[in-house]
C-alpha cells in the first residue's frame, strides 16, 4: 500500500513532502518519543504522532521514514512544511485521534499483506 | 577523510543538520547501508545532546577510512556527573522545554550503545562531554 492510498482512504490533509506520496508503505509506529521513534523504526514505516514540530521531520528523513501522520488536528509551521517539501517526506494530518487513526491504519496494512485478522 | 561541523548552542530546529551531512558522505562512499543506518542513529542522538543539555554549542567530527568510521561530538559543558547512571534507560534531566517536544526519555545513550561498535563517553562535571562513536565498515 502506498502513502497517497492512506490519505485517501483516511482522509487526511497533506502538509507537505507531496514527492512521497507515491512511497511503498512496510509499516506503522506510534510513538510521541523521539528517541524511541529513532531506535525503533526502520525504512518505509509511517509514523503516527502529536509532535508537529521540525525534528520530527528531521527523524523521519534521517530514517527514511514513508511519511508522518500527525493526529488531533496540529498544524506543522512553515519552517516545517518547507522541511518536508525539500526531503520529500509526507507530512500528514488528520483530526482524527491516535488509537483511531491506528487501528484503521492497522486494518488497512493488515488487509494489504492479506494477514489473518 | 576528515570531515568537521558546528552544533549550535540550544538551536532545535537545527538539531540534526551535522548527522544529516555526515548521512549524505557515507550514502557517496557507498558504505554498506546497514552500517549508515546505525551510524546515523548513533550520531544523531549525540548531535540532540548537545543541543539538548550543552551550553555553548559543540563540534562533531567525522574520520572515514576503509576500514572505519570515527565520529566524535564534542561540547564545552556542563558535562555528566555520573556516566553509568546516565547510560540506563529512563534515565533524564532534559527540561520541561525539551521533554514537551518529545525529547527527554532517557533513550539517546542507549540507542547510542546499541548502535556502535564501539563507545566512549569522556564526561565530568563542569568539564566538556567528548562521545567517540566507531562503526567498522
Ligand atoms: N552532552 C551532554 N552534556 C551534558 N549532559 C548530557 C549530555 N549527554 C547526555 N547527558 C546527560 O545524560 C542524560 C541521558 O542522556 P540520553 O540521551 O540517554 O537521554 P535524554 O537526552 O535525556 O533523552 P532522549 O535522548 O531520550 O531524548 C541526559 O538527560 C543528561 O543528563
Ligand atoms: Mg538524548
Amino acid at each position: 500500500m502506498k502513502v497517497k492510498d492512506v490519505v485517501e482512504k483516511l482522509n487526511l490533509t497533506v502538509f507537505g513532502g507531496e514527492a512521497g506520496l507515491d512511497r511503498e508503505i512496510k509499516g506503522g509506529y506510534v510513538s510521541d518519543l523521539l528517541s524511541d521513534v529513532m531506535g525503533s523504526t526502520d525504512e518505509g514505516t509511517l509514523w503516527v504522532t502529536l509532535q508537529s514540530h521540525r525534528n520530527v521531520v528531521g527523524i523521519a528523513a534521517l530514517k527514511d521514514l514513508a511519511g508522518v501522520i500527525i493526529v488531533k488536528g496540529f498544524v506543522p509551521n512553515t519552517e516545517t512544511l518547507e522541511d518536508s517539501d525539500r526531503e520529500g517526506v509526507p507530512l500528514l494530518g488528520t483530526s482524527m485521534e491516535t488509537f483511531e487513526v491506528a487501528g484503521l491504519l492497522y486494518r488497512m496494512l493488515a488487509d494489504d499483506a492479506e494477514l489473518p485478522g | 577523510m576528515k570531515f568537521e561541523f558546528d552544533i549550535a548552542d540550544g538551536d532545535f530546529a537545527k538539531a540534526g543538520t551535522s548527522s544529516s551531512q555526515v548521512k549524505h558522505i557515507l550514502k557517496q562512499l557507498n558504505v554498506d547501508t546497514k552500517i549508515i543506518k546505525k551510524t546515523t542513529v548513533a550520531i544523531y542522538e549525540a548531535e540532540v545532546n548537545v543541543v539538548a543539555h550543552a551550553v555553548g554549542g559543540g563540534k562533531l567530527l567525522a574520520d572515514i577510512n576503509l576500514e572505519r568510521i570515527v565520529v566524535e561530538v564534542a561540547d564545552l559543558g556542563p558535562g555528566i556527573a555520573d556516566i553509568p547512571q546516565a547510560m540506563v534507560e529512563g534515565f533524564s534531566t532534559a527540561s520541561p522545554e525539551v521533554i514537551s517536544m518529545g525529547f527527554g526519555a532517557g533513550m539517546g545513550l542507549p540507542n547510542m550503545r546499541k548502535n556502535a561498535d564501539k563507545l566512549e563517553i569522556i564526561s565530568g562535571v563542569d568539564e566538556g562531554t567528548r562521545v567517540v562513536i566507531t562503526n567498522y565498515i
